[in-house]
C-alpha cells in the first residue's frame, strides 16, 4: 500500500514537471521576444486557436518525436544513448523530496505531499543535484566530437566548482533550522515574511541563485553549450528524442532549482502572512471569495478578449480566436455566478474536504512561486552576456567561496549568541 | 531467510577481493586507483555492519574519515597521474620503470 | 520482509558491477560501472540503516570523486589505438585464482563462528544529528586531523598540477 502511494506520487509529480516543460518554452520564447523587442511564435495554430503561440510548443513536441533518430558512426553507442537518460532522469528526481503542502489528514491516515521525507532531505537534494553532470560529461565524451568533448570537460570543471558554493551556501540555513529536513525547513520560516530565508539569510541566497544558474548550464553560465564557440557544446551530434531529452533536462532543471529555491528561502508553501489556521478557521469565506474572484476573472478577461475580435484581420479562421476563447470564458464566468448565488447560502466543508482545500491552496501557491523563479531565469537568460571562461572560475572559486565562507561563519556566531 | 552479519561480512570481503584482483592484475593507473576506492567502500560496509550489529554509531563516524581520506586520497592521486601523463605520455604502471635497477 | 530482497539485489548488483568495472579496457566505461557499483553501495547502507553515510557515498563518491576520474580521464583524452587490449592472460588467471581463494578463505573463517542477527534499533539511530553529535564530542580530534589531512591533499594537488613552481 505505502509502495503504491509512493509510485503514485512520482508518476503524479513526473506528469506536472513534463506538462509544466512546454509551458516554460513557450515562456522562454515569449520572453525572449518581449525582452528583444519582437512578437514571438504566433502562426502556428490548431483550427485558428493560436493560444499565444502555445501550440508552438505542441507542434514542437510532434516534431521532436517524429523525427529521425540519427546515431554517428564513431560514438560509443550505450555510453550515447544512455547519457540524455541520465540527464533527463536526474534532472527530475529531486522533487521527490520537496514538500508541496501541509500533509492532509484524511482520517486517521496522514498523507504526506512529497514523495519521502528524508532524514537527510537538503543532503538528498545535493547528492542527486551532482549527478546531474554525468549526464553532460558522459554526452561529450561519447559522441567522438572535439566540440562536445570540449562542452563536456568544461561542464564537469564548472558544476564540480560551483556546486562547491551551492553546499556551502545553505549551510546557514541548516544552523539556523537545525535539521536537514526540508519539512523542518519550511515550518521554520512560517508564514510569516520576515522570517524567511530570503530576509535571514540574504548573502546566501544570491550565491545559491548564481551557483544554481551554473548548474543548471543557463546563461550567463551556458560555457558547455557556447554556441558562438563549441556549437552546441555537449548536444552537438544528438538529434530527435535524444536531444528533446536534453532540452527537457535543462527546462526539468529549471523547475527544481525553482521548487528547491522556494522551498529553502521562500517559506515554501507557506502563504505570506497568512498562517494556516486563519485558513483554517475562515475555510468557506476564502472558498466563497476565491469562487467569485474566478468568476469575475473570467468575465473581465473574455470580455476583453471578445473586444478585440475583427474580422477581416487575417482573412482566415485565426480572425475567429477571440470569440473561441472568449465567449466560453464569458459563460463559464456567468455559470459560477449563478452556482454561487443558488448555492451558496450556507454550506460547510467537510473535514476532509477542508484539508484537501487548504493543502490544494498551499500548493497553488507553492506552484506560483515555483513559476516566477522558472520566469525569472528566462529573464535573466535574455538580460545578461555570457561570460568568459576565467572570469567564471574565478568568480566561483575567488568570490563566491569566500563570501560563502564568511556567511557560515556570521551564522554560526549568531545562532550561538542567541 | 534472515539477513546475519555474516552475509553483510562475506560480501563485502568479496567486493574487496575484486578491488585487490584489479590492483593487482591491471596495469591502468586510473583502474588501479579505482579499484583502491572499490576497496575502501568495501571497508566502510564492514565498518557499517559492525556498527549495526552492535547498535551503536560510531562505525559511522569512521566511515565518515575514510570518506575523507578516499577524497584525499582521488585529488592527490589524480594530480600524479596527470602529472605522470605530462612527462611520460603512459597511464600504464608497467612503462614506469625508470627506477628499475 | 523487504530486507533480504535488498540485500541480494544490491548486493548482487555491487558484485556484478565491481567485476565489469576491473574487467573493462576502456577506463571511462570502467567509471561508470563504478559508479553504479556506488549506488549499489548507498543502497546496502541504507538497509544498514545508516541513513546519512548512505547519501554521504553518493554524495560525495559519485557526486565528486567519480567526476573528477572522468574528468581526469577525458582531459588525458587516452586514443583508441593507446588503449591497446593488454590481455594479460597468465597474470589475470593466476590473480583470478588468487582472489578466489583468498575470498574462500574469508569465507570459511567467517562461517566458522556463530550467526550474529541484527538487534531491532532505536529510532534515530544513523540519522544526521547523532552521527553528527558524535563527530563534534567524542570524536572531535580525528575529525579534525582529517581536516589537516584535506588541507594537506589541496597543497599536494596543487603542487602536482602546476607546471612549474
Amino acid at each position: 500500500m505505502d509502495y503504491a502511494i509512493a509510485a503514485l506520487k512520482t508518476a503524479s509529480i513526473f506528469l506536472v514537471v513534463i506538462s509544466i516543460v512546454p509551458v516554460l518554452i513557450w515562456l522562454e520564447r515569449k520572453g525572449a521576444a518581449y525582452i528583444q523587442d519582437r512578437r514571438g511564435p504566433n502562426r502556428a495554430a490548431i483550427l485558428g486557436v493560436r493560444l499565444g503561440g502555445l501550440i508552438n510548443s505542441l507542434n514542437d513536441v510532434v516534431k521532436l518525436l517524429f523525427k529521425e533518430d540519427i546515431i554517428p558512426a564513431n560514438v560509443n553507442k550505450p555510453l550515447f544513448i544512455l547519457a540524455p537518460m541520465i540527464a533527463f532522469f536526474v534532472a527530475t528526481i529531486t522533487l521527490a523530496v520537496i514538500p508541496f503542502a501541509d500533509p492532509i489528514q484524511l482520517g486517521s491516515t496522514k498523507l504526506l505531499l512529497q514523495v519521502a521525507d528524508l532524514d537527510a532531505g537538503l543532503l538528498y537534494v545535493f547528492a542527486v543535484s551532482s549527478l546531474g553532470v554525468y549526464g553532460v560529461m558522459l554526452a561529450g565524451w561519447a559522441a567522438n566530437n572535439k566540440y562536445s568533448l570540449l562542452g563536456g570537460l568544461r561542464s564537469a570543471a564548472q558544476m564540480v566548482s560551483y556546486e562547491v558554493s551551492l553546499g556551502l551556501a545553505v549551510v546557514g540555513i541548516f544552523l539556523m533550522a537545525g535539521s536537514l529536513k526540508l519539512t523542518d525547513i519550511v515550518a521554520y520560516q512560517g508564514s510569516n515574511l520576515f522570517h524567511w530565508n530570503i530576509l535571514l539569510q540574504p548573502v546566501a541566497f544570491f550565491i545559491f541563485l548564481t551557483a544554481l544558474f551554473a548548474e543548471t548550464n543557463r546563461l550567463p553560465f551556458d560555457l558547455p553549450e557556447g554556441e558562438s564557440e563549441l556549437v552546441a557544446g555537449f548536444h552537438v551530434e544528438y538529434s530527435s528524442m535524444k536531444f528533446a531529452l536534453f532540452f527537457m533536462a535543462e527546462y526539468a532543471h529549471i523547475i527544481v532549482g525553482s521548487c528547491i529555491i522556494t522551498t529553502l528561502f521562500f517559506g515554501g508553501w507557506h502563504i505570506p502572512f497568512v498562517p494556516v489556521d486563519l485558513i483554517r478557521m475562515n475555510a468557506e469565506l476564502v472558498a466563497q471569495g476565491l469562487w467569485i474572484g474566478f468568476a469575475i476573472f473570467s468575465i473581465l478577461g473574455g470580455g476583453l478578449l471578445v473586444r478585440r475580435f475583427k474580422k477581416g484581420k487575417y482573412g482566415d479562421l485565426r480572425d475567429y480566436e477571440p470569440l473561441v476563447i472568449g465567449a466560453p470564458g464569458i459563460l463559464i464566468g456567468f455559470a459560477l455566478l449563478g452556482l454561487f448565488a443558488i448555492f451558496a447560502q450556507d454550506w460547510e466543508f467537510l473535514p476532509w474536504g477542508k484539508n484537501i482545500f487548504i493543502a490544494t491552496l498551499q500548493a497553488g501557491v507553492f506552484l506560483a512561486k515555483v513559476l516566477f523563479f522558472c520566469f525569472f531565469f528566462i529573464w535573466v537568460r535574455w538580460t545578461l552576456p555570457r561570460f568568459r571562461y576565467d572570469q567564471l572560475m574565478r568568480l566561483g572559486w575567488k568570490v563566491m567561496l569566500p563570501l560563502a565562507l564568511i556567511n557560515i561563519l556570521v551564522t554560526g556566531w549568531v545562532v550561538l549568541q542567541s | 531467510m534472515m539477513i546475519t552479519l555474516t552475509h553483510y561480512l562475506i560480501l563485502a570481503a568479496v567486493l574487496f577481493c575484486i578491488g585487490v584482483f584489479g590492483v593487482v592484475v591491471r596495469r591502468n593507473i586510473l583502474i588501479i586507483f579505482m579499484s583502491i576506492e572499490l576497496m575502501l567502500s568495501a571497508v566502510n560496509l564492514v565498518f557499517l555492519s559492525f556498527s549495526r550489529y552492535l547498535g551503536t554509531q560510531d562505525g559511522h563516524v569512521w566511515v565518515f574519515m575514510v570518506l575523507t581520506v578516499a577524497a584525499a586520497e582521488a585529488a592527490v592521486g589524480l594530480g600524479i597521474i596527470v602529472a605522470l601523463f605530462r612527462n611520460k605520455q603512459t597511464i600504464y604502471v608497467d612503462e614506469v620503470k625508470e627506477l628499475k635497477g | 520482509m523487504m530486507e533480504p530482497i535488498f540485500f541480494y539485489g544490491f548486493g548482487g548488483l555491487a558484485v556484478v558491477t565491481a567485476l565489469l568495472m576491473v574487467t573493462r579496457v576502456n577506463p571511462i566505461a570502467s567509471a561508470v560501472w563504478l559508479v553504479v557499483c556506488f549506488f549499489a553501495f548507498a543502497a546496502l547502507f541504507i538497509t544498514l540503516e545508516a541513513h546519512f553515510i548512505g547519501v554521504i557515498q553518493v554524495l560525495l563518491y559519485a557526486g565528486a570523486i567519480m567526476v573528477l576520474f572522468i574528468f581526469v580521464i577525458m582531459l588525458l583524452n587516452i586514443g583508441a589505438e593507446e588503449l591497446k587490449a593488454r590481455t594479460m592472460q597468465f597474470s589475470g588467471l593466476l590473480g583470478g585464482l588468487v582472489t578466489i581463494y583468498l575470498i574462500v578463505l574469508i569465507t570459511l573463517g567467517l562461517l566458522k563462528n556463530p550467526v550474529r542477527f541484527f538487534e531491532p534499533l532505536t529510532e534515530g539511530y544513523g540519522y544526521v544529528a547523532p552521527v553528527g553529535r558524535l563527530l563534534f564530542t567524542k570524536y572531535l580530534v580525528p575529525f579534525e586531523l582529517t581536516s589537516v589531512l584535506l588541507l594537506v591533499a589541496i597543497v599536494g594537488s596543487v603542487v602536482m598540477g602546476k607546471r612549474k613552481l
